[in-house]
């Protein structure tokens, strides 16, 4: 493990008249080396993995962390790995590039992977991963719902060990998480995707590409013959956290996806937004969208689960 | 005042360089080893201008600190060519007219490599959404992309 | 020769070869702003208002200063007093006096020893601000009980009784408009809003400064037009133009926005304070958005009458202009322009510069005439759509010729606007079918085109190689095009000419890129200058043949003996000339210094499909064209390269970009994120047909062809967007959010 800074003295901006604005830069070697350091500090944390959101908050002045843990050099954040029940474990570093070039991950979780593909630019995808996008804690997080909707979970690791976590209890609000003073995510876990399932993920922007969802939207289904038989259905960017809207998934289970099963859904999706107006879009345009999200998503996660080419 | 030495390759020579932590890779490949066709177009990730690879993966060096390149490979544009042998694409962008004030245009190349690298076919809607991250204000795309189709073409011939 | 116009045939003029300074651009090696560092610098770093409308109580730089490494600080105390009119303006937007006037607005500066330092001391420079009532709005900052911005800012064109916020008042028709509706069939009222759009060039300001105790500078910076930056740092720190020496690097993008100065001054401030040490600024992005020029916003009314039969028989319309916390919105070019595509008889306009807490405005391509353009050429296409009448059509029955009386006064001289018409209608695109949900868009869009101070010198090498200096910045390939020219004058290999942009030291003083005028008035400069050498060069032949210098004619790079002499001697190469100029009389070369006033206006005009999907109210470009008059096309592939990018910002414009400002006065998007300029991943090819009617008041028939190509595409797509969803939009842009809405209104209407 090796520290660095510009001060070996802690004090901050103005205390110390030699220097400017202070960051340590960590580089742990393990999980509980990071949350040491994490755990030890006074001072404003973050840790490193893509830094595609740190960088920013760094170079636009709203956060410059005291302390700044890049943890990509621990041992196995960068591996993609399929378990023997068949679901699958990423490492905290995993690039979204590296998430679209896995054909294996793609055949079975083309929604969730969809959702992370659709952060940024190219260059951005050489960097972002799928945790640094959720500890963002940005309601309009594009790779969330798809977690949620798969029903990933997370390993958290703190001083007092590693406790496993469902996505959806990561997120406490804009820019907050539950996690503790000290505590990481150390593992991203996704379920094995079972028989006659499919996702999807789609999301509202105004350009092509290189905009935050006004909108999204993920679904998860599966399918006995024609009837889907469970279902999650998740929203983004339209409440102060991803919704997991159970009245969406009622609303499909049971049938075929005809259209008064998708009409359910999409008011059952409008109805579980509490949207804010903002520069991206209008409370009224985001109840909108979400329903017409929530049916064309629907529609490509049940094909999927057919087994249609998509 | 302590800063952190780091060791890396740029181009395929080995440099070394010492860096605040607040540095970006964007900065000490500018101020630090004198890379200045790295351009800084918004410094958050949204305009492409100082894409560079780093172990071959295509980046924006403004989000990576100068810090984390240790022990990695660097390619820049200054890098592209081989010594007085333009790039394929370099010499369609001069062919084609494909830049104008030309400040976009070293990220764009970097990017548009990279693309062909992985994929020597790409139609002109996978080109389109590969470069969605390099803004270019002069040209409205049209002569950026088919100067990448054309040199995608004649590399495909050659090979 | 060509240079008589009997021979339209040009060896040179309209091929394509690589631009000069292409390999440096495609290698890094190319020199922007940002590029240049100088021995022993320092780095500045500006701090801002975080405050719309504030009064600045007290400034305290006690703690910056304090810091080590950190060599000055500076504020408006720094600065020369006494300053006036466009001089005050620009050097209170620069740094900010007794007020504060918009968020992002530069109130103090500091120089450290690194970029960090310098960006960390200035964080600790202590401000007190006594906070102001704001206003961003055109419409409320006119109304009563707005906000003053400043007091005793409107001219003596503003009638009693408006708010002082409107500075300026511009008034302009003729005919008699109450007759002209009465003559027409159909009257069509709208009104119609724009927002502010930046330019958004890819670079941002930078520059590297130094001036000394003794007055002495130099200046390395982007711009558009160094003189420009020369008289204005000059000015704002009270010293002499000619003790400052501004040399333009190359510029990544300007459009308009590098015309003027933000950064420049503050640089060379904090140099002297700093004992004369060079310092280096470099904007952030989010410090252009919020402090470098976007354009004017506006609010418009029009009122247009049609007879059945499609002759508009009266216009009038109203525009109000917002230009940030300064006056200078372009009212007048907006009210000129608005009806400049039409022959009308009976027109009245009246536009109003009105002052708001925002950034001050700066040119962007074409600045004033694409907002007006939306409004007139929606209301145009509204019309034609209620009669029936095809929207080439109707623009082809009113459109200017030569001849015509214009809309805001003088003559219409040559121009092109029918020709791009017709060639718009025979194009394939104008009959491309459409599915569902799709809808076809037309508009013409005019620039006037300028001349300008204009300096250029050419001068032979020993080798007969020719050295071309002008004074405009290469934007867009413009060293191109000069040595095309340069190498059709002279008859000689296009390689054989190489372009160089001097310094302010070097040539007489020059407007900068700006108005579609570097390949117009620098090309015409040049080929002056080129004919200057010429005359001299067949001077030297006729005294080496020892005939009459009126019998030697110039041609393919040769001077040859004629009239009774023809053929008598081997003809001279430029070559050989040279090599004997220190000889025969000395150096050889020409140079030119005037403003050409003969610049020719460009008309274009646009079709546009668009697709809206019904649901989300998103719009995409399916397919799209430009027609334009380039008069002469030097170098085609950079042409097109203007009308292809006009036409990427107009639709920029047209659909997601804008200035959010929320109820604090606050710009919410400062940065690329948020301000959306079009990606690649947004648009199609951008098809071109460049339509050739040549400016008689230039050599080759250069017209300019930079800003028009930004006027047509905002009525074009508010056209195409109301054709796809049976919905007229008056507001741009035409977001995601605005188009379901207006198509919901529609359903439940």
């Amino acid at each position: 493990m090796a520290s660095f800074a510009n001060s070996k003295d802690s004090a901050k901006l103005g205390g110390c008249p030699d220097h400017g604005d202070l960051m340590n830069y960590h580089t742990p070697t393990s999980f509980s080396d990071a949350s040491a350091i994490a755990s030890a500090t006074s001072g404003v944390t973050r840790f490193l993995a893509g830094g595609t959101d740190v960088l920013v908050q760094l170079r636009s002045d709203l956060v410059t962390p005291d302390d700044l843990i890049d943890i990509k050099h621990i041992e196995g954040v960068k591996d993609i790995t399929q378990r023997a029940d068949g679901g699958w474990d990423l490492g905290v570093a995993v690039a979204g590039a590296e998430m679209t070039e896995h054909a294996a991950l793609i055949a079975d979780w083309p929604g969730l992977v969809e959702g992370m593909d659709l952060i940024g630019s190219t260059q951005v995808q050489g960097r972002a991963t799928l945790v640094g996008n959720l500890c963002n804690g940005s309601p309009a997080a594009d790779s969330v719902p798809g977690m949620v909707a798969a029903g990933c979970t997370v390993t958290v690791t703190g001083p007092d060990g590693s406790r496993k976590v469902a996505v959806e209890d990561i997120p406490a609000g804009p820019g907050r998480t539950t996690l503790q003073k000290g505590e990481l995510i150390s593992k991203v876990h996704i379920p094995a995707r079972g028989e006659n399932g499919g996702d999807a993920y789609l999301r509202f922007i105004p350009r092509t590409e290189m905009d935050i969802a006004v909108v999204g939207c993920a679904v998860n289904l599966r399918i006995e013959g024609d009837i889907i038989t469970e279902a999650r259905v998740v929203m983004g960017a339209v409440a102060p956290t991803v919704v997991l809207v159970n009245d969406a998934a009622t609303a499909i289970i049971g049938s075929t996806l005809d259209e008064t099963a998708l009409d359910a859904l999409a008011q059952a999706a409008t109805a579980a937004c509490n949207p804010i107006d903002d520069k991206r879009g209008t409370i009224e345009f985001r109840k909108d969208v979400a329903g017409v999200l929530a049916k064309r998503a629907a529609k490509i996660a049940y094909g999927r689960a057919k087994g249609e080419a998509q | 005042m302590s800063k952190i030495h780091v060791t890396t390759t740029v181009n395929g020579d080995e440099v070394e360089y010492l860096c605040d932590p607040r540095e970006t890779l964007l900065d000490c490949l500018r101020d630090r080893v004198g890379m200045m066709g790295v351009k800084e177009g918004c410094g958050t990730g949204d305009c492409g201008a100082c894409s560079v690879t780093v172990d071959g993966r295509l980046v924006c060096s403004c989000l990576m600190l100068g810090a984390e390149a240790e022990g990695k490979e660097i390619g820049t544009i200054e890098g592209m060519a081989d010594g007085d042998q333009l790039h394929p694409l370099q010499q369609k962008f001069i062919e084609h007219a494909a830049l104008q004030c030309g400040i976009c245009t070293p990220g764009i190349l970097v990017a548009a490599e990279a693309l062909l690298k992985k994929n020597p076919d790409p139609t002109e809607t996978e080109l389109r959404y590969w470069l969605a991250g390099n803004l270019c204000r002069c040209t409205g795309y049209d002569k950026i992309i088919r100067a990448v189709m054309d040199a995608a073409a004649d590399m495909r011939e050659a090979s | 020769m060509a240079l008589d116009g009997s021979k339209p045939q040009f060896k040179l003029l309209g091929t394509r070869p690589n631009r000069p300074d292409g390999l440096d651009k495609v290698t890094g090696r190319a020199r922007y702003g940002a590029d240049l560092n100088a021995p022993g610098q320092l780095h500045g770093a500006i701090l801002r208002s975080p405050h719309a409308h504030a009064r600045i109580v007290s400034i305290d730089a006690s703690k910056a200063l304090a810091l080590k490494g950190v060599k000055a600080v500076v504020t408006r105390a720094d600065f020369a007093t006494g300053l006036t009119g466009d001089d005050w303006n620009m050097q209170e937007n620069c740094m900010a006096g007794e007020k504060a006037l918009y968020d992002g607005h530069a109130v103090a500066a500091v120089a450290a020893t690194t970029p960090l330092l310098a960006k960390d001391a200035a964080k600790l420079i202590e401000v007190e601000y006594e906070i102001l009532p704001h206003v961003t709005d055109v419409d409320e900052a006119m109304k009563e009980g707005a906000p003053v911005i400043r007091d005793g800012a409107a001219d003596y064109s503003v009638p009693d009784g408006l708010h002082p916020n409107v500075v300026r008042y511009y008034e302009n028709g003729k005919g008699d408009l109450e007759a002209g509706f009465a003559e027409a069939d159909l009257i069509v009222e709208r009104s119609f809003k724009t927002e502010a759009a930046h330019q958004g060039y890819i670079e941002p300001h930078a520059c590297l400064a130094q001036l000394g105790t003794d007055g002495q500078g130099e200046l390395w910076c982007c711009t558009q037009g160094h003189w420009f930056v020369r008289q204005m740092c000059t000015a704002a720190l009270g010293i002499e133009t000619s003790q400052l020496k501004v040399t333009p690097s190359e510029i990544g993008g300007g459009f308009g926005g590098k015309t003027t100065v933000f950064i420049d001054p503050v640089a060379l401030a904090l140099s002297r304070k700093a004992g004369g040490t060079p310092v280096k600024l470099v904007m952030s992005r989010s410090e252009v958005l919020r402090a470098t020029g976007p354009t004017a916003s506006a609010s418009m009314d029009i009122k247009m009458g049609m007879t059945k039969d499609g002759r508009i028989t009266a216009a009038s319309g109203v525009f109000r202009m917002q230009g940030g916390a300064f006056p200078g919105a372009p009212v007048d070019v907006t009210t000129d322009l608005a009806f400049a595509n039409y022959r009308i008889e009976n027109v009245h306009h009246v536009g109003y510069d009105v002052m708001t807490n925002r950034p001050k405005q700066a040119a962007y391509r074409a600045p004033g005439a694409p907002m007006a353009a939306f409004a007139c050429e929606s209301v145009v296409d509204e019309m034609a759509t209620k009669l029936g009448i095809d929207p080439l059509d109707i623009r082809l029955k009113n459109g200017v010729v030569e001849g015509d009386r214009s809309t805001y006064g003088p003559k219409v001289k040559k121009v092109g606007l029918i020709e791009t018409l017709e060639a718009a209608k025979a194009h394939p695109n104008y009959a491309a079918p459409l599915g569902p949900n799709q809808g076809r868009g037309v508009a013409s869009g005019y620039w006037m085109n300028w001349g300008g101070d204009t300096s250029a010198s050419v001068a032979i090498g020993e080798d007969g190689a020719v050295a071309v200096t002008v004074g405009t910045p290469d934007i867009g390939g413009s060293r191109a095009s000069m040595a095309l020219m340069a190498a059709e004058t002279f008859g000689i290999p296009y390689e054989n000419v190489r372009v160089h942009i001097a310094d302010t030291a070097s040539l007489g003083i020059n407007e900068p890129t700006h108005g579609s005028r570097a390949t117009f008035a620098s090309g015409l400069a040049v080929i002056q200058s080129a004919k200057e050498c010429i005359q001299k060069m067949c001077v030297r032949a006729a005294e080496k043949w020892d005939i009459d210098p009126d019998a030697v004619t110039w041609e393919d790079g040769f001077a040859k003996p004629s009239g009774p002499n023809a053929g008598d001697f081997e003809p001279l190469s430029i070559a050989e000339i040279a090599g004997e100029m220190s000889d025969t009389g000395g150096p050889i070369a020409g140079h030119f210094e005037a403003n050409p006033g003969k610049f020719g206006g460009s008309f274009g005009t646009h079709v546009v499909d668009v697709e809206v999907d019904p649901e989300t109210g998103r719009t995409t470009i399916l397919r799209y064209l430009v027609v334009q008059d380039a008069g002469k096309a030097i170098h085609p592939s950079y042409v097109e390269g203007q009308f292809q990018g006009g036409a990427v910002q107009g639709i920029g414009w047209a659909l997601n970009e804008e200035y959010v400002y929320g109820p604090d006065g606050r710009l919410q998007n400062p940065i690329f994120l948020d301000y959306r300029v079009p990606v690649a991943s947004d648009l199609p090819m951008i098809d071109t047909v460049i339509v050739e009617v040549p400016n008689p008041g230039h050599p080759y028939g250069v017209r300019g062809v930079g800003e028009t190509g930004i006027t047509p595409p905002l009525p074009a797509i508010a056209n195409a967007v109301a054709a796809a969803t049976g919905v007229r939009f008056t507001e741009l842009p035409l977001s995601p959010p605005k188009v379901l809405a207006g198509i919901k209104a529609a359903k439940h209407a």
